[in-house]
């Protein structure tokens, strides 16, 4: 079974919507998450704010933010870094994880992948 | 006349501010004291006064009250408790992880969810777990405002609800990582709330119409939220002994016309009356002066130091001054009960009529607004910041703006961060952040909520100023400006209300410490409703006014840049005439505007 682990930045929700605005992209991903689940891989998410033991225990997390915290969010696949600074899109996580989108699902899921959570491009 | 009488173990004090309920609160608890029993008061106002009224600095733990065998005091500041909750959640990681991500975790848990967390979880500590209290005969809670009270007792139904019902984990009540695991606790305490045999909620009124409407209104919420062991007390009951003076008739005229209006509901409710005291009620022995029938207070040492004060400013010539800029925001800030509200549609009115265009904005939930401008002024628009709606539109507006993108597990998920309390606080905020941008067009007159809630307010404001300097998505330019426009002099008036009491000047005082940590400096203070100034001759209210005097003097001298002196009105200023006469009522040589 494929581990998935992703480290976000502090913020008070996962799908993002106690910031002044709401983000979609965090939204999409909250639900993209859900589904890779629920193909069979172990997915487990961390916040900086609420879970910081989880990212003091992972050495390669720890650097990665020492070289600077827009890298969050880190995201790893089987302990191996899948991408830094963005959220990545359902077809993105399925390539990376081997995993097949159904044709209604990928509608569902446009493609984000451009967006840094602090580059304002999207 | 008499203190509340009641004999459950806890009670609680709740009303509108100003109405009395840490002196109330205190009375009772310092009469059940020296009837023999062990009590404990305890504040949970972000902006308490319990430390000035019992005479000695107060913290978390109880604090036994010089002078007064078996009363015990403690006061949670949430505040305080936030940012200790958020030092046991730090503190560990500091030498682990990199100083940038200790910085982004503080500044997670420095948001108005924690506060309010914070706050809440002491509170349960104290009602729900029989342990922590189990020394004393009586809890007796000087809750805070009526808008913070309601939320403080709203919580608890709302967070069972929401965790029973939250079945994908960790969401928008992350940064209490810990909350599921007091659930419990939290269920004890609302159960405890509930209980008639456990919990009185005194709603503390003055004999004035706002007051006891806003008492009508907590009733019925508390009501539905299955509080129903509820207990009216009057403060404050004035009859003046001989007639003849205007102010004094007023005064007593208003208070008697005031109870026989009052709601039938709360006529229903068991109830005590306290009379008027000419002093404050700052330290024991005033305290006990509050069971006193009014006869037995009238005598008192005369007072030295009776000269008028100096350096005043009439209002209607602060008006001129910002009627110059053209146009900016003007806020009345101060403690609820002080005026702020009709202050502020005066100022609103008497800007429209030096031809300005006017709007003025209301957050205050029991808003007489409406019924203050009865007359339209022309130029002059108004509108009320309701929570609930302000709620169903950021709610809607989200759905609409990401709801389309996701499948129905986001949606979902999306929808049950909605349902959290931070959506209250973000929707408000935003409604504020926009009321103060459209200030750029003419001028925007802001009444603000009860003082505990002002500072949070703010304290979201810098907040987010902090986000929108590290943004993501697309920010309201309403909100990428408002901090440096609240700073602007030019652009921002600030108005501090207060009365010449004790309480009010040092809340205050405190208000504008905070303003200054947000770098917000005001432009003037009012004091409000005067006896001093109002010109009775009443011997009971005469003195009043002799007891206010060291305390305009200090306002004058030590805390503000300029001050208005406004007299306490026989007629109350309602519609577009008597709103005028406030911002006359200190001015023998007005402004031609305002005569129109």
């Amino acid at each position: 079974m494929k581990k998935l682990e992703i480290f976000d930045p502090a913020m008070c929700c996962s799908t993002g919507v106690c910031g002044v605005e709401v983000d979609p992209v965090l939204a999409q991903f909250a639900a993209d998450l859900q589904w890779v689940g629920e193909q069979g891989v172990a997915v487990s998410r961390h916040n900086l704010g609420q879970e910081p033991a989880a990212f003091a225990e992972n050495p390669t997390v720890v650097k990665e933010m020492e070289a600077g915290m827009e890298r969050l969010p880190v995201i790893l696949i089987d302990g191996q870094i899948m991408s830094t600074g963005l959220y990545p899109s359902r077809a993105q996580l399925a390539q990376k994880l081997g995993l097949k989108v159904g044709a209604g699902e990928s509608a569902a899921a446009p493609a984000q992948s451009c967006c840094s959570p602090k580059s304002g491009c999207c | 006349m008499a203190l509340p009488a009641v004999s459950t173990r806890h009670l609680f004090f709740t009303g509108k501010g100003g109405v009395g309920k840490t002196s109330l609160s205190c009375a009772t608890g310092l009469a059940l004291a020296e009837a023999g029993k062990k009590v404990l008061i305890v504040s949970t106002d972000p902006a308490s006064n319990l430390d000035e009224v019992l005479g000695i600095p107060l913290g978390s733990m109880p604090t036994a009250i010089p002078g007064a065998l078996n009363l015990y005091a403690l006061n949670i500041d949430p505040v305080a408790a936030a940012a200790e909750y958020r030092e046991r959640m730090v503190a560990p990681y500091r030498n682990i992880l990199p100083a940038a991500a200790i910085q982004s975790m503080e500044e997670q848990f420095s948001g108005a969810c924690t506060v309010e967390i914070a706050a809440f979880d002491e509170f349960s500590k104290l009602l729900g777990d029989p342990t922590a209290t189990a020394d004393f005969d009586h809890i007796i809670f000087d809750t805070a405002p009526t808008g913070h009270t309601l939320r403080l007792l709203t919580l608890p139904s709302a967070w069972s609800g929401f965790i029973a019902s939250s079945t994908g984990g960790a969401s928008c009540l992350g940064p209490l990582a810990g909350l599921e695991k007091q659930k419990a606790l939290y269920a004890a305490t609302v159960a405890r709330l509930s209980d008639p045999k456990e919990t009185t909620v005194v709603l503390v009124s003055r004999p004035e119409q706002a007051a006891l409407a806003e008492a009508e209104r907590t009733r019925t919420e508390l009501a539905t939220l299955g509080v129903s062991n509820q207990y009216l007390a009057i403060n404050g009951v004035f009859t003046a002994q001989t007639p003849g003076d205007a102010i004094a008739d007023a005064m007593t005229r208003r208070g008697v016309e005031a109870l026989a209006a009052m709601p039938a509901g709360l006529t229903e409710l068991p109830g005590s009356t306290t009379a008027f005291v000419p002093k404050g009620t700052v330290g024991l022995e005033s305290l006990r002066l509050l069971a006193s029938e009014p006869g037995e207070q009238s005598a008192t040492q005369p007072l030295e130091d009776t000269d008028p004060p100096t350096g005043l400013m009439p209002l209607a010539e602060m008006v001129d001054q910002i009627s110059r800029s053209g146009h900016g925001v003007i806020m009345t800030m101060g403690k609820g009960g002080v005026g702020k509200t009709t202050l502020a549609a005066a100022i609103a009115a008497s800007l429209a009529r030096r031809g300005h265009a006017v709007h003025l904005s209301t957050t205050d939930p029991a808003a007489h607004v409406a019924q203050s401008i009865a007359e339209a002024i022309p130029g002059l628009t108004v509108s009320r910041i309701d929570p609930a709606a302000e709620v169903a539109k950021y709610t809607a507006e989200v759905l609409a703006k990401a709801g389309n993108q996701l499948d129905q597990a986001g949606l979902a998920l999306l929808e049950e961060d909605l349902r959290s309390p931070c959506t209250e606080e973000i929707a408000v905020f935003r409604a504020f952040a926009q009321a103060v941008h459209a200030g750029n067009d003419g001028f925007v007159v802001l009444d603000t909520a009860p003082t505990g809630h002002t500072l949070l307010l703010l304290d979201a404001a810098e907040a987010y100023h902090r986000e929108v300097l590290r943004t993501r998505g697309e920010m309201p330019e309403s909100v990428v400006e408002l901090l440096p426009r609240l700073r602007d002099p030019n652009y921002t008036h600030v108005f501090i209300v207060t009365l010449a009491e004790a309480t009010p000047v040092h809340e205050a005082e405190r208000l504008q410490a905070d303003l200054a940590r947000a770098r917000i400096k005001p432009y003037a203070w009012i004091i409000n409703q005067s006896l001093y100034a109002s010109g009775t001759t009443d011997p009971l209210l005469h003195q009043r006014g002799l007891y206010e005097l060291p305390f305009i003097r200090r306002v004058v001298t030590a805390l503000s840049p300029q001050t208005a002196l406004l007299p306490w009105l026989a007629e109350p200023p309602v519609g577009s005439a008597g709103l005028a006469r406030i911002v006359l009522s200190d001015n023998r040589r007005p402004a031609s505007a305002d005569f129109s």
